[in-house]
C-alpha cells in the first residue's frame, strides 16, 4: 500500500514538474507547482514526517504559492510564444545541456537504485515529531538555526533598502 | 552548547553587534552620518583583536565548525578587506551619495558570511556561510538605485546567483542521500572506508558543489556574469565584490578538498585542470581587448581565479600554501587597485577609461604610484609579491607533476603583462588630456600602506607570511 502510493505521488511529482517547466503559459506552471508541492507533503507524510509535510503544505503550498500567483497576476505576464526551427542556437544549447543531465542521472540512478531497495524499512517512529524536530533544531542544528535567522533579516533588510521609495 | 562555543564565534558576534548598531544608529539618525564608518572600523578592530587574542582550535557547535590556523588565517584577510573596503568606500559614498548605515551593516554581514564558511565543518554550514556572503552583495550590487547599470548588475547577479546556489543545494542533497550526514568528518570517513550507496552519486554530488563555488569565485564557464555585474556596481563594492567571495569560497573548497575528497582526486582532477586552463585563457585573453579598467579588472580577476584553481587540484600541503599566500596577496592587491579605480572615476560612472589615465602621474604621483605597484604585482613582475605568489604557486604543481598546466599558465601570465602595462604606460608616459584634479582623500592612507607593505614588503621579505601560511596550511591535514 505504502510503497503503491509513493510510486503514485512521485509520479505526479515528477509529472507537475516537468509540467512547471514545459508550460509557456505562467499561471499554469504556478497552480502544477502548487500540485507539485501538495505531492512533495505527501511523500512526506509516508516518510511518517508529519510536523515536515504538514510545514511544506502550509509554508510552500499555501503561503509562498499563493504569494507566487499574486506576483503573476499582478504583473500580468502574457504566455510565452513558441520558437520555430531546429537550427535555432538555443535548441542545440538545449541538446548538449540534455546530455549532459543524463550523464548526470547515470552517475545517480544506480545508486538511488540500491538506495530504494536496500534501506531497511523499520526506522524510527517518531522521526517526524515536532518534539523531535525542535529538539534537533535548538541542539545539533543551534548555529545553523541562528544563521538562517539572520540571513533572513539581510534579505529583509535589502527588500525594505532596494524596494522603499523613500528611506 | 557552552561558553566555550560563544567564545569560539566571537569575532563574529562582534562584528554582528557592530552591524545592529550600526542599523540602529541610521534609524535614530542623530549622530553625525560621517562618523558610521568609525564604528564599522572599530568593530572590525575589535574583532582582529579578539581573532588574535584567543587562538582556539577544535570543533564547536556540536562538529558544525572547526576553528584552526587554518581559519584564523582567512580572519585575518578577511578584516583586512573589509576594512580596505570602508577606507575606500567613504570618500566614494560622500561624492556620489549620502553615506547610509546599510551599506556599512551589509558589508559587516557578509564578512560573517566569509568568516563561517572557512570555519564550516558541515555542509549545513558551508551553504548558509554562502548565502549569508551572497545576499548582502546582491543587495550592494544594486546600492545605487538610480542607477541602471546598479540595478542589471544587482539583477543578474541575483538571478544567476541563487540558480548556482541551486545546484549546490542539489549537490549537498545528492551527498546526503549517499553517505546520510553532511558533516565533513563523517562523509570522509564513509568515502575512505566505501561506506556509500554509491561512488556516482557521491561524486555526482561533488560535482554540483563545484558548480555552486566554481561560479562564486568565477571560473570560466561560470563567469559569464563577473564582467557586467563588476562593471555595473558601485566601485568600491567591486573592489569587496571581486575579492570577498573569491578568499571565501576558494577558503571553505580548499577545505572541503583536502579534508573530504582528496581521495576521490583521480575521479575529477581532469575536470579541474580544464577549467583552470579554460579559466586562466578566457580571462587573459579577454581582458586584453578591453578599454573600461573595471571590465579589465573584472577579467583579470577571472584569470587569477584560474590560478587559484591550480592550488585547490595540486592538494598537497605546498599547494595549499601557496593557494592561501596567492589569495591573501592576489587580494589585497585587487581591492586596492578597485579602490585607486573608484578614486580616479568622475560623476556618472565616467573617467573609467584608460585614456583617463593619461598623464596621471602629473596629476596625483602618489594614487600614480601605487596603482602602478598593484598592477605589477598582479601581473606578477619579479620583486613584488604577485611573482612569489605565483612562484609558491606554480612550483608546488610542477612536484606534483602538472607540468602542461603550469606551462600554460606562465604563457598566460606573459599575455597578461600587455593589459596590466597599458595603463602604467597611459599613467607615465602619456601628457595629461585635461587639467581635472585626482585628489587623494587621506582616509584612504592606511590602506594604501597596506598595499606597500603587501605588493612590495612581502615580494621582497615573503618569509613574514610564509611561516603564517605554512603552518594554517598544515592545520588542514
Amino acid at each position: 500500500m505504502t510503497t503503491a502510493l509513493f510510486y503514485l505521488f512521485a509520479a505526479l511529482l515528477i509529472g507537475s514538474a516537468l509540467f512547471v517547466v514545459l508550460n509557456r503559459n505562467p499561471m499554469y506552471s504556478v497552480v502544477a507547482l502548487v500540485f507539485g508541492f501538495a505531492n512533495l507533503a505527501g511523500i512526506y507524510f509516508l516518510l511518517e514526517a508529519y510536523f515536515i509535510g504538514a510545514l511544506q503544505v502550509l509554508v510552500y503550498a499555501g503561503a509562498i504559492m499563493v504569494l507566487f500567483l499574486f506576483v503573476v497576476m499582478l504583473l500580468d505576464v502574457k504566455p510565452d510564444k513558441p520558437r520555430r526551427g531546429l537550427v535555432h542556437l538555443d535548441r542545440w544549447w538545449f541538446a548538449i545541456l540534455v546530455v549532459l543531465f543524463l550523464g548526470l542521472l547515470l552517475g545517480i540512478v544506480p545508486g538511488a537504485v540500491r538506495l530504494i531497495t536496500s534501506v531497511p524499512a523499520g526506522h524510527e517512529a517518531d522521526i517526524g515529531n515536532v518534539e523531535r524536530v525542535g529538539q534537533a533544531l535548538f541542539t545539533s542544528y543551534l548555529l545553523p538555526f541562528e544563521v538562517a535567522a539572520l540571513l533572513l533579516t539581510v534579505a529583509l533588510i535589502g527588500t525594505v533598502f532596494l524596494a522603499k521609495r523613500k528611506i | 552548547m557552552t561558553w566555550l562555543d560563544i567564545n569560539s564565534t566571537l569575532p563574529e558576534l562582534i562584528i554582528l553587534a557592530t552591524a545592529l548598531l550600526l542599523l540602529m544608529l541610521e534609524v535614530l539618525s542623530t549622530p553625525p552620518r560621517n562618523s558610521f564608518i568609525w564604528v564599522a572600523l572599530a568593530g572590525m578592530g575589535l574583532s582582529l583583536a579578539s581573532v588574535l587574542g584567543t587562538p582556539l582550535s577544535g570543533n564547536y557547535y556540536g562538529n558544525m565548525i572547526a576553528l584552526s590556523t587554518f581559519t584564523r588565517f582567512i580572519d585575518v584577510i578577511t578584516i583586512a578587506l573589509v576594512m580596505c573596503t570602508f577606507l575606500f568606500s567613504a570618500p566614494y559614498l560622500r561624492r556620489t551619495l549620502e553615506e547610509r548605515g546599510e551599506y556599512y551593516a551589509l558589508i559587516l554581514f557578509a564578512a560573517v558570511g566569509m568568516m563561517l564558511m572557512a570555519k564550516a565543518h558541515d555542509l549545513t554550514m558551508t551553504f548558509l556561510g554562502l548565502e549569508l556572503l551572497s545576499v548582502p552583495l546582491y543587495i550592494l550590487a544594486g546600492f545605487y538605485r538610480n542607477r541602471i547599470s546598479s540595478n542589471e548588475a544587482s539583477i543578474k547577479y541575483l538571478l544567476l546567483g541563487a540558480f548556482s546556489t541551486g545546484f549546490f543545494l542539489f549537490g549537498i542533497a545528492l551527498i546526503y542521500g549517499s553517505i546520510g550526514s553532511t558533516n565533513y568528518d563523517i562523509i570522509q570517513q564513509a568515502i575512505v572506508n566505501g561506506q556509500e550507496l554509491s561512488r556516482g552519486l557521491t561524486l555526482a554530488g561533488f560535482a554540483l558543489l563545484l558548480i555552486g563555488f566554481a561560479f562564486k569565485v568565477a571560473l570560466a564557464p561560470f563567469h559569464m556574469y563577473a564582467p557586467d555585474v563588476y562593471q555595473g556596481a558601485p566601485t568600491a563594492i567591486t573592489a569587496f565584490l571581486s575579492t570577498g567571495p573569491k578568499v571565501a569560497a576558494f577558503a571553505a573548497l580548499l577545505k572541503l578538498v583536502i579534508v573530504v575528497f582528496a581521495v576521490t582526486t583521480r575521479h575529477w582532477w581532469g575536470v579541474m585542470w580544464l577549467l583552470s586552463v579554460l579559466t586562466m585563457t578566457v580571462g587573459n585573453v579577454t581582458a586584453l581587448v578591453q578599454d573600461n579598467l573595471k571590465r579589465m579588472l573584472a577579467f583579470s580577476g577571472v584569470a587569477h581565479a584560474g590560478y587559484l584553481a591550480i592550488g585547490i587540484l595540486v592538494g598537497t600541503s605546498d599547494g595549499a600554501f601557496g593557494l592561501l599566500f596567492y589569495l591573501a596577496i592576489y587580494s589585497v592587491t585587487t581591492l586596492v587597485a578597485f579602490g585607486l579605480v573608484a578614486l580616479v572615476e568622475r560623476e556618472q560612472e565616467d573617467g573609467l577609461e584608460v585614456s583617463s589615465y593619461r598623464g596621471l602621474a602629473q596629476k596625483n604621483p602618489f594614487i600614480a604610484a601605487a596603482f602602478a605597484l598593484a598592477l605589477l604585482s598582479l601581473a606578477g613582475f619579479p620583486p613584488t609579491a604577485g611573482f612569489t605568489a605565483k612562484f609558491f604557486v606554480f612550483n608546488s604543481a610542477v612536484e606534483a607533476g602538472y607540468i602542461w598546466l603550469v606551462i600554460i599558465a606562465v604563457i598566460n601570465s606573459l599575455i597578461s603583462v600587455y593589459y596590466y602595462l597599458r595603463p602604467v604606460v597611459a599613467m607615465y608616459m602619456r601628457e595629461p588630456e585635461d587639467d581635472r584634479r585626482v585628489t587623494l582623500p587621506p582616509i584612504t592612507v592606511p590602506a594604501l600602506v597596506l598595499l606597500v607593505l603587501v605588493a612590495l614588503g612581502l615580494g621582497i621579505m615573503p618569509f613574514t607570511l610564509v611561516q603564517s601560511g605554512v603552518s594554517a596550511a598544515a592545520s588542514l591535514f
